[in-house]
Order: structure tokens, then C-alpha cells, then sequence
């Protein structure tokens, strides 16, 4: 199913004789999602299996009330309209904090990581692309590193960095990075010859043709790298929180699962794959606005 | 007085087999002079994009000198503009955009650069497109964005690499009147290679002809049927004269003559 909301419909088509994966799929992602969602309803309900395992999905969002605090806030709104003299309801959160304040933290260390990786992959990926100095000096140790999970370099990180907030920056700083320098340096490849000859033949000079021209056409395989990267940092914020973090949907899960207080897991498996979800499709139409002729040259 | 002059360019590549090497350019000797339009015509890998490289100092020769209006060329420059088989042009910049780009890069004044761009862009009659990205253009009309584009940075001399090549018949016939147009207004020196006898009989004052392994030029003739294009304005009756097919036999003779002296013994 095109769950983007952004996406325009396509014109409808006449399909092509022998096209591979021809026709639309949407109905059927539709009817599969449906098929989950009440199978796991059905199952719970007929108690097949027990709540430890595999939690109700009401009791999954009774959960998110009580985290999230929903009646709390709901009643603190009634007061501030004067529709209600005091906030009764209780809010104690899970782990000391409630649901926002877990998932401001993790985005905190997500994006703070990211943004830093953005700064420093995105001119080194470039240089490994323009200069084989550059390319000598960075390809090994990225390379090296790169396929290694960020789990087995976790401890590592504590070493040096100690139980504090840099050690989990670093580390999904570490996840971001190749991505995007990969992905630079790749993009600078792409840019054609003729491109850089026609721009040295009117004239450019060396700097005007790696700003104006190569950093230009290299754009869109940057925003894809930066694309993964961001999925990256999702996928190492649960390694990141695992060590002395107070707060964050990490920590949240971790914890949880501690307690075996599987309907907080599974609240916050979905709360992390939904935020991931937004931040990809907010990417999607970031990278519409900026790159809008990827794919059509 | 000649713009551009070879003396003696020969070019040699590592042969892909990585044995010995690939004579592309073979003992070129060539002047451009004021108002020339000069064809290169050639089967492919005779060392035309080779020549055209050389003289928009992308490539230094292996030996020869060329000179530029009597000094060494070091390097690709402004005063010789080129235009791609593949119109080379920026994606994320419009029409006019691309067009004023070489100004830009020199850091002319935005109005002016405007100003300029748009002359040319009605030039090549693309006036309407100005906002117009350029993927959205057919191939015809990149390539004369990439006429303006090569135009507005005012050049001496046009390069241009099969720059119809990839269009379509119609489209082609177009854009050679087209192009014999904008070289009448302007006045440039025009190198313009193709792989089309017709094409290249057809705009050529002077035509060079080509021939592989070693990269060399054969033959050269002057011509003026591009003048009697300017005289009667109807391309076709000119492409079908008796002359035109005359000289259009004749150098296919020459082609084919070649070919068949290919043949292995
Ligand atoms: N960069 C290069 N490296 C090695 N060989 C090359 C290179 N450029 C061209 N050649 C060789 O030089 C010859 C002439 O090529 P080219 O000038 O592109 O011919 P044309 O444009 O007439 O088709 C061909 O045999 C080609 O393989
Ligand atoms: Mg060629």
C-alpha cells in the first residue's frame, strides 16, 4: 500500500505486456495489514495465547494512555478552558518519565548525532570523491568499520567515553556516517564529464566547479545517503540507550522488558517505528522539493 | 588570420589490451579561420572527439603544438565554447538558468547576465521555455539550450561533438538550419563533427575528412552549398541538387573505398 501521503496518484496506466510486478498493489497491502491487525486481535481475544506473550491490542493502548498520560493532559486542558476545577487523574509515566519525554530524549540523541554526522560525512564523502588523497586516507578505516554491528563496538564506546550522553551520540554517530560519506562519494562519481567540460570551458574555476556543479549533481545520492542514515540511527538508538540511559524509548523498552511488561515493549517497538516512519517520509518530500529532477536525466 | 592552428597533433592512448597504443591522432595539421564552418566527418573512433578534446584543451597531445590565435593552448577556456552529443546541461537550474551560468561563473552582475541569456535563448527560439527545467524539454530543444548556453559565454569558436546525433530525422534537419542560422548572426568559428555525409556537405565551408587507425585527415574541401541554403532558404532543394549528390557520392566513394581497403588480403 503507498502509505505516502504525499505522493501524488499515478495516471492510471494501460499495463505492459510481460512487465515484471505489474499493477497496483495497495488493495492487497491493505487486506494484509487488515489480516495482522485482526489476527492478532482474534488471537488475544480467544486467548490462544497468553498476554506475556503476545499482549491485546486494547491493552497495548490502555498502556499508551497510561504513559502517555492522555487523561492527565486531557483534564489539565478542561481546567485551563475553566471547564473543570483541578487535574485529578495521576501521571506517573513509565521508568520515571512519561511517553514524550522518552521519545524527545531518543530524538535528541538521533538527530543530534545525525546532524553532526551530516557536517562531517558530507565534505569528507566529497573529498574521498574529488581527491585520491582523500580517498587513500578515509576508504580503509571506513570500510574496516563499516560493516561491523554497532553492538560488538558498543563497549568500546564506554571505554572512552564513559556511561555519559557522548558515548551514545558517538555510537549512533558512527551509524550515520558511512552512509552518508558512501553516499557523497558516490554521488561525486555520478556527476558526468561533460557536465565539469562544459563547465571548465566556460570558464569555472577548479572551486566553482566542485561547489556549482559537483556538490550540485551529487545532491541526490547525498539525501539518500542521508535517508539510510537516519534509519541507521533508529536501529542503534536501542544499543546506544542500553547503557546507564535514564530516559528514552530504549530505555523504555529495556526496562520493560526487565519487568516482563510485554504491552510496553510492544509500545514502544511501534512508537520507534512510527517515529522512524515520519522522519522517512518527511526525508521522501524533503528530497522531492530539493532534488525534484532525481531519476528524469 | 587563423584562430585556432595544429601543427603536427598526435595523440596516443594506452590500447585497452594494455599492449602497446592507440594512435588516435596521427600528424594533424588544421588552421580555423575567421568565420569558418568546419565539419569533421568520420566513422566513429577515427579520432574526431579526440581532435575536438585536443583543441578545447581537455587533452594535451602526446606531440604537436596548437595555438591560439599564436599562443599554446594550457587548457579548456571561454574562448571556445562547447557543445555535447549529450547536452551536458545542470538539472537543477531552468532554461535560462543553465543559459546564464558561464556569466555567472565569471560574476557578471545578475540583470546583465539575464539580459544576455535571454538574447541568445530567442536566438535558438526558446524565448517561451525560459522557466522551464530542463528535463522536461525534448532533446531538440536541450541542445539549443546548450547552444545559448555555449553563446552567452560570447567564445571565438564553437565545438560542438555530434550535437544532433542523437536526434531525430525531422528534428536534425531543423536544427542544421538552425545552427547555420545562429553561426550567420554571430559569426563564430564553428568545428562541428558528425558521423551524416549529407549533414556535413550540407554545412560545411570546409570539410575534413577523417579516417581510423591511425586517426588522420584525408581528405579536405572547400565548399559553399551552406551559402546557397542562405540565398534560397529551402535546405531541401539544395540536398537534392545535382552537385550536392555529386559530392555526396564522392565522398562516400571515399568511405567505402576505405572500407573495402580494410578488408584482410
Ligand atoms: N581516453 C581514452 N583512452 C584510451 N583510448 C581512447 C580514449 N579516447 C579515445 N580512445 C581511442 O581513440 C580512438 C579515437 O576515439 P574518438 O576520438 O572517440 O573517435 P570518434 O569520436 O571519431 O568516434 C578510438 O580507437 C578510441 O578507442
Ligand atoms: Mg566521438
Amino acid at each position: 500500500m503507498n502509505l505516502n501521503p504525499f505522493s501524488k496518484r499515478a495516471p492510471t496506466v494501460v499495463d505492459q505486456y510481460g512487465a515484471p510486478g505489474q499493477g497496483s498493489s495497495t488493495a492487497i497491502s491493505a487486506i494484509t495489514i487488515v489480516i495482522i491487525l485482526g489476527g492478532w486481535w482474534l488471537v488475544t481475544h480467544l486467548e490462544l495465547i497468553r498476554p506475556l506473550f503476545l499482549p491485546s491490542p486494547e491493552l497495548v493502548i490502555a498502556k499508551f494512555n497510561k504513559i502517555a498520560c492522555t487523561e492527565y493532559y486531557f483534564e489539565k486542558l478542561l481546567v485551563a478552558v475553566g471547564a473543570r476545577a483541578e487535574v485529578e487523574a495521576p501521571c506517573h509515566g513509565f521508568s520515571e518519565h512519561t511517553l514524550h519525554e522518552h521519545i524527545i530524549w531518543s530524538l535528541y540523541r538521533v538527530f543530534t548525532s545525525f546532524f553532526l554526522a551530516v557536517i562531517t560525512a558530507i565534505p569528507i564523502g566529497v573529498a574521498m570523491g574529488m581527491s585520491r588523497m582523500a580517498r587513500g586516507v578515509f576508504d580503509p578505516p571506513i570500510e574496516f568499520y563499516r560493516p561491523i554491528p554497532p553492538l560488538a563496538y558498543l563497549p568500546l564506546t564506554i571505554i572512552w567515553f564513559g556511561i555519559g550522553e557522548s558515548g551514545k551520540l558517538f555510537l549512533i554517530f558512527l551509524a550515520c556516517f558511512a552512509p552518508i560519506a558512501i553516499n557523497a562519494r558516490a554521488g561525486v562519481r555520478s556527476v558526468s564529464i561533460e557536465q565539469i567540460h562544459a563547465a571548465y570551458s566556460m570558464g569555472a574555476s577548479r572551486q566553482q566547479v566542485i561547489w556549482q556543479v559537483v556538490i550540485k549533481a551529487a545532491l541526490p545520492e547525498i539525501l539518500t545517503g542521508m535517508r539510510v542514515a537516519i534509519a541507521f540511527g533508529w536501529t542503534t538508538l536501542v544499543a546506544a540507550e542500553m547503557v546507564a540511559a535514564k530516559a528514552g524509548i530504549g530505555v523504555m523498552v529495556l526496562n520493560a522488558a526487565r519487568f516482563l511488561a510485554t504491552d510496553i515493549v510492544f509500545l514502544g517497538i511501534v512508537v520507534i517505528g512510527a517515529v522512524a516512519f515520519v522522519f522517512d517520509l518527511l526525508m521522501r518530500k524533503i528530497e522531492k522539493a530539493l532534488v525534484p529532477w532525481k531519476g528524469k536525466v | 588570420m587563423s584562430v585556432i592552428s595544429l601543427n603536427h597533433v598526435a595523440m596516443e592512448f594506452p590500447s585497452l589490451e594494455g599492449i602497446g597504443s592507440v594512435r588516435a591522432l596521427d600528424d594533424v595539421n588544421l588552421e580555423f579561420h575567421e568565420n569558418e564552418f568546419v565539419v569533421a566527418l568520420g566513422a566513429s573512433g577515427c579520432g574526431k572527439t579526440t581532435l575536438l578534446n585536443v583543441i578545447a584543451g581537455f587533452l594535451s597531445p602526446t606531440s604537436g603544438e596548437i595555438l591560439n590565435k599564436g599562443l599554446p593552448v594550457a587548457g579548456p577556456g571561454r574562448d571556445r565554447g562547447v557543445v555535447f552529443q549529450k547536452h551536458a546541461l545542470l538539472p537543477w537550474l531552468n532554461v535560462v538558468e543553465n543559459t546564464e551560468f558561464g556569466l555567472k561563473l565569471q560574476g557578471v552582475a545578475s540583470d546583465e547576465r539575464r539580459a544576455r541569456a535571454r538574447a541568445n535563448l530567442s536566438l535558438v527560439g526558446l524565448s517561451d521555455f525560459e522557466r522551464y527545467p530542463i528535463y522536461q524539454l525534448s532533446g531538440g530543444m536541450q541542445q539549443r539550450v546548450g547552444l545559448a548556453r555555449a553563446l552567452t559565454c560570447d567564445p571565438d569558436m564553437l565545438l560542438m561533438d555530434e550535437p544532433l546525433g542523437a536526434l531525430d530525422a525531422f528534428t536534425r534537419e531543423n536544427m542544421q538550419e538552425l545552427i547555420l542560422d545562429v553561426w550567420r548572426k554571430t559569426q563564430k568559428v564553428v568545428f562541428f563533427i558528425t558521423h551524416s555525409v549529407e549533414e556535413a556537405l550540407f554545412m560545411a565551408t570546409r570539410l575534413i575528412v577523417m579516417s581510423p587507425r591511425p586517426g588522420r585527415i584525408t581528405h579536405q574541401y572547400e565548399l559553399s552549398f551552406c551559402d546557397r541554403f542562405f540565398e534560397t532558404g529551402d535546405a531541401r532543394s539544395v540536398k537534392s541538387s545535382s552537385e550536392f549528390i555529386k559530392m555526396r557520392e564522392e565522398i562516400l566513394s571515399i568511405i567505402y573505398g576505405e572500407e573495402v581497403g580494410e578488408q584482410p588480403p
